[in-house]
């Protein structure tokens, strides 16, 4: 795997800049098709992709459950006051529903998740390359891209449409809330009402993005953390960089995939 | 004459504009203990990274038991790698690891163990480096002497036939310097283990060589037995032995 050069300084001009952004863009192509190839033969590392989906999830359950109730709450609360002038509260629970399902949670987790988990990719194999360990790994016989990316890689994978699911059911319990506060809305109706308009391709739109996000999470920050350089400086560059690419990529694939399923 | 176990071949190698090592040969031969001197700088880690092709010559060829490293595979060059221990100047500790799972982790992809027998294993490496109590440690917790004896531990648990140590003892007060030293003698006689050793340390050294080389310029500018070395008139060498002594005085008076 040959990845290009990328010189960083503190002044460079727009051209250089521009220059860098494709040049990362090719690199991380190039990383990419060296994940597959990677992943594809054995060895496989089976006991640290579980490790990290392990330690990935754990980390965070809390952050992500948080900001679910929270935004299932507030869209709720929302949407009461818009609703409830013209007496149309009865359609809360669906509408809510579907946004959560469709776009909120994904999105929203994802983007979590990548300040979490692509952060902690990167700033981990980053501190792993500078200080040698890599080099280590290498020279011990060990294949240190499939111990260190190709496992990652696949948690994140699949790790983040399981957040997503658990990020659908805090939000809707937040929605539920709020309408109990506001509405005393009993938990049977709720949930009928929720069930009653959702259909499966909700459900299939917002979950299939989610593996293409974990997987940009992943692919990002191992990207960023195994070709960094520069000491500790580089490795600051790269947890942040890490952050920064895998958010905009997200948000970038959302888009896309959003109107891909549309045409469909 | 033993028979070669490693034969450098007019190996060159440069970053950018920055030419280090320069049409340099070697042979290390099978059993031997070959020291490596030279200022700081002069491309001696360079030259160990070659020889597990963690970086590569721009010129020039290295033999690993006939085998030519330039022309092997990536898995011809993995298995090469299992015969070969090397010490990091930096310990390259993995962080996130305890001292135990760094020591299994060398061993459980060479070697078929059950746990039982891993965990004998790293119980008789660390009592050779002394430090059984350091076992469920982090390597954060450890003390900068402790992580190199650590790392000298994960290089040497695996049993190669050959170790590269990058100055083993920098660090190191002089007592266990001197132990760690005598065992890697000791490695030597028991094991038959071949070792290329860079050090500064001359006590180490004396404990140690067999043969010497002295790279100066990224060329090999001496090559011969320690004590033929230590006699030589040359004033390069002169001084390299005697200003490590007035070094060590200046320091003192500080
Ligand atoms: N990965 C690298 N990229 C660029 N230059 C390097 C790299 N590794 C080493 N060098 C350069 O090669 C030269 C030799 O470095 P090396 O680490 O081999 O020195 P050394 O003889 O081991 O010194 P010391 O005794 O201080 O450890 C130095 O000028 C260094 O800047
Ligand atoms: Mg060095």
């Amino acid at each position: 795997m040959n990845l290009p050069k990328i010189k960083y300084s503190l002044n460079l001009s727009l051209t250089e800049k521009l220059l860098n952004f494709f040049l990362l863009l090719s690199g991380l192509a190039i990383f990419t098709i060296h994940f597959f190839k990677e992943m594809l033969v054995p060895p496989y590392e089976i006991e640290e992709t579980k490790k990290q989906m392990y330690d990935f999830g754990l980390k965070s359950l809390p952050i992500v459950g948080t900001m679910g109730i929270i935004i299932g709450f507030v869209l709720a609360l929302q949407s009461y006051f818009i609703l409830e002038p013209f007496g149309a509260t009865d359609f809360i629970p669906a509408s809510v529903g579907i946004s959560i399902l469709r776009e909120f949670a994904p999105i929203l987790t994802a983007l979590l998740f990548a300040g979490r988990v692509s952060s902690g990719i990167g700033a981990e194999i980053g501190s792993m390359k500078v200080t040698e360990q890599i080099d280590a790994m290498e020279v011990s016989g060990t294949n240190p891209f499939k111990f260190l990316v190709v496992t990652r890689v696949i948690a994140t994978t699949f790790i983040l449409p399981l957040l997503t699911i658990y990020v659908i059911f805090i939000s809707l319990l937040g929605s539920f809330l709020a309408l109990l506060i506001e509405e005393q809305m009993s938990l049977v109706y709720f949930f009928n009402s929720v069930t009653s308009y959702l259909d499966l391709s909700d459900i299939s739109a917002g979950l299939i993005k989610t593996f293409f996000f974990g997987f940009i999470v992943g692919i990002v920050g191992a990207f960023q953390g195994y070709t960094t350089e520069g000491g500790t400086v580089g490795v600051g560059r790269s947890t942040t960089t890490s952050v920064v690419i895998s958010s905009l990529f997200i948000l970038f694939v959302d888009m896309i995939l959003v109107k891909v399923s549309m045409m469909l | 004459m033993d028979s070669i176990l490693l034969n450098i071949e007019n190996v060159s190698k440069n970053f950018d504009e920055n030419q280090v090592l320069k049409n340099v040969s070697v042979n290390v031969y099978e059993g031997e203990n070959l020291v490596v001197f030279g200022r700081s700088g002069t491309g001696k880690s360079v030259l160990l990274k070659l020889i597990v092709k963690l970086l590569e010559p721009n010129s020039g060829n290295i033999f690993y038991r006939n085998k030519n490293l330039n022309s092997l595979s990536a898995k011809e060059i993995a298995q090469i790698r299992k015969q070969i221990g090397f010490l990091f100047q930096s310990g390259a500790l993995y962080d996130s690891m305890s001292v135990r799972e760094n020591l299994s982790f060398p061993l459980k992809k060479i070697f078929n163990l059950s746990e039982k027998e891993i965990i004998e294993k790293i119980n008789k490496t660390l009592e050779l480096v002394g430090l059984v109590s350091a076992i469920d440690k982090m390597p954060a917790e450890l003390s900068g002497g402790m992580r190199k004896r650590i790392a000298l531990a994960r290089t040497i648990i695996t049993e190669p036939e050959i170790i590269l140590y990058d100055e083993p003892t920098t660090g190191l007060d002089p007592i266990t310097s001197k132990e760690i030293s005598e065992l890697i003698l000791s490695l030597q006689h028991q094991l038959k283990m071949t070792s290329v050793v860079v050090t500064h340390d001359l006590i180490c050294a004396e404990i140690i060589a067999d043969r010497v080389i002295f790279l100066k310029d990224g060329e090999i500018y001496k090559e011969g037995l320690f004590d033929e070395i230590k006699q030589s008139n040359d004033l390069f060498i002169r001084n390299f032995f005697s200003a490590k002594i007035l070094k060590d005085v200046g320091e003192s008076d500080v």
